[in-house]
């Protein structure tokens, strides 16, 4: 247990090291991992949700819009990262690209099962009162889905936060991740202290957006609603 | 003590520079030639390691998934701790998880296989009380009228009936598993994510990236597919459907 000790130190210190006088403070690199999550989280909700959304609302596509999530989960994050790192070089541009193609799979799968599993009387009884699809979607749809969307988006900022962590180990500077990747510098109590960070950022976060969840959801949906991140299973979920 | 030396599993290190084949010393895109020489020594052993890794998470943490999913169907205020708990596990990074589990563990194969077998719980226990839960109440009905003891419900109604999620689950877990296992080095130097590693301190070296890379992946749609065939094989009654 003295590792933890030490290394609760070292977060207490705020990520000083002695002897290392230039390392950059653990607050520093817990708002630059947010950073480039956000943006990559940002990219992805633009990318995915209207897609799945679509494919959703007209009930065509479930092949792509399932097998697309099931493709991604495949897809290790440090080849992904690596592999843009040797063909294009690591910038914060191709960490961005790689944290986009992790995190838009879930994003698609859940909002197109979401929109597609909404009741059919429900829209059968807004077709009814008179609602064009643009009223169904937005007025009907969306707001029974929010819960199961939100899960997907949930589900893409953890692969997001684990990548970009993932990333120092690819060679990317700027993020907690640097800490576990440079073990030279930080000694182990180091690199224990930045995974601790490193999972309580990914819980904060998680729970943040659990509370924006709730937010959005309609009132009458709140007990209903979808808890924790998704792993739903596509051949249940569609059965 | 946190990061594996850079050392490859077998005895030849690949070194590109070194090597006088000149596709290796230029980098290109795939040199087929290194493939060949170092297939026997490094990749095929960390593909096996691989495999193992994965083999051994998803069937420690099925069973233990199918006991925690089976207290919670019978006792179900248990489901709510449990799914918190699961989540939990399964919200924390896995660099950081595996870092956490190295301080008390030690830099071993048990510090991967924990880490590895607590983010399949989530995904086993959920399938597994989906699949339960989602068996008709008509057809419970149906058994214990036939006189069907609660075990023999279990057995013969409840379980088979809630094999396609159980299956499902599998499905995600096992590919999950496949594509963390890539890290695993950082704990326990096995695996595919040893020559991924080595290939990236060297330049990094393109070819065996992309085939570290692509063995991982292919690995996990083998899986996947193999899954599927043993769904069908296991529920003959289901293919007519």
């Amino acid at each position: 247990m003295h590792e933890f000790i030490e290394a609760f130190r070292f977060i207490a210190h705020n990520g000083a090291v002695s002897g290392y006088p230039g390392l950059p403070s653990l607050t520093h690199l817990a708002l630059e991992t947010l950073k480039v999550g956000a943006i990559g989280v940002a990219i992805s909700v633009v990318l995915a949700v209207p897609l799945g959304v679509w494919l959703g609302h007209i009930h065509r596509g479930s092949f792509l819009a399932i097998n697309i999530g099931n493709v991604g989960r495949a897809l290790p994050s440090l080849v992904v990262l690596a592999i843009g790192d040797a063909f294009l070089g690591l910038g914060l541009t191709v960490v961005e690209l790689a944290l986009v193609i992790l995190a838009v799979p879930p994003i698609v799968t859940n909002a197109y099962l979401a929109i597609d599993g909404v009741d059919r009387d429900l829209v059968d009884a807004a077709r009814g009162m008179g609602m064009s699809g643009l009223e169904i979607l937005t007025r009907v749809e969306l707001p029974l889905a929010v819960p199961l969307i939100f899960a997907g988006v949930r589900t893409g900022a953890l692969f997001v936060i684990s990548t970009t962590t993932i990333s120092a180990l690819a060679g990317f500077s700027g993020s907690l991740g640097d800490v576990i990747a440079n073990e030279t510098s930080y000694h182990f109590s180091g690199v224990l202290g930045a995974a601790i960070c490193v999972a309580a950022l990914a819980l904060a976060v998680d729970g943040a957006l659990t509370l924006l969840q709730r937010a959005l959801t309609p009132r009458g949906l709140r007990k209903a609603q979808a808890e924790g991140p998704s792993v739903l299973a596509p051949d249940v979920a569609t059965a | 003590m946190a990061l594996a030396p850079l050392a490859a599993a077998g005895p030849v290190i690949p070194n590109y520079a070194a090597q006088s084949s000149s596709c290796e010393i230029h980098n290109r895109f795939f040199c087929a030639g290194w493939v060949s020489h170092n297939w026997g020594p490094v990749l095929w052993p960390a593909l096996r390691e691989h495999v193992l890794l994965a083999l051994v998470a998803v069937a420690i943490g099925f069973v233990i998934s199918m006991a925690l999913a089976l207290a919670a169907h019978r006792y179900a205020w248990l489901e709510r701790p449990m799914i918190l708990v699961t989540t939990i596990l399964y919200t924390i990074p896995a660099l950081a998880l595996f870092e956490l589990l190295a301080a008390p563990v030690g830099l071993n194969v048990f510090s991967a296989e924990i880490a590895l077998v607590s983010y399949t719980l989530l995904i086993l226990v959920r399938n597994i009380l989906a699949g339960l839960r989602a068996v008709p109440a008509e057809v419970l009905d149906a058994a214990e009228g036939s006189g069907m003891s609660r075990r023999q419900t279990l057995l013969r109604v409840e379980l088979p009936l809630a094999l396609p999620a159980i299956i499902a689950g599998l499905r995600i877990a096992i590919v999950t598993i496949i594509a963390l296992a890539t890290i695993v080095y950082v704990v326990y130097d096995r695996g595919l994510g040893v020559p991924i590693h080595t290939a990236l301190g060297e330049g990094p070296f393109k070819t065996e990236l992309i085939v570290a890379g692509a063995l991982a992946i292919g690995l996990a749609l083998v899986a996947d597919g193999l899954l599927v065939l043993a769904q069908r094989l296991l529920m003959p009654w289901a293919r007519a459907s």
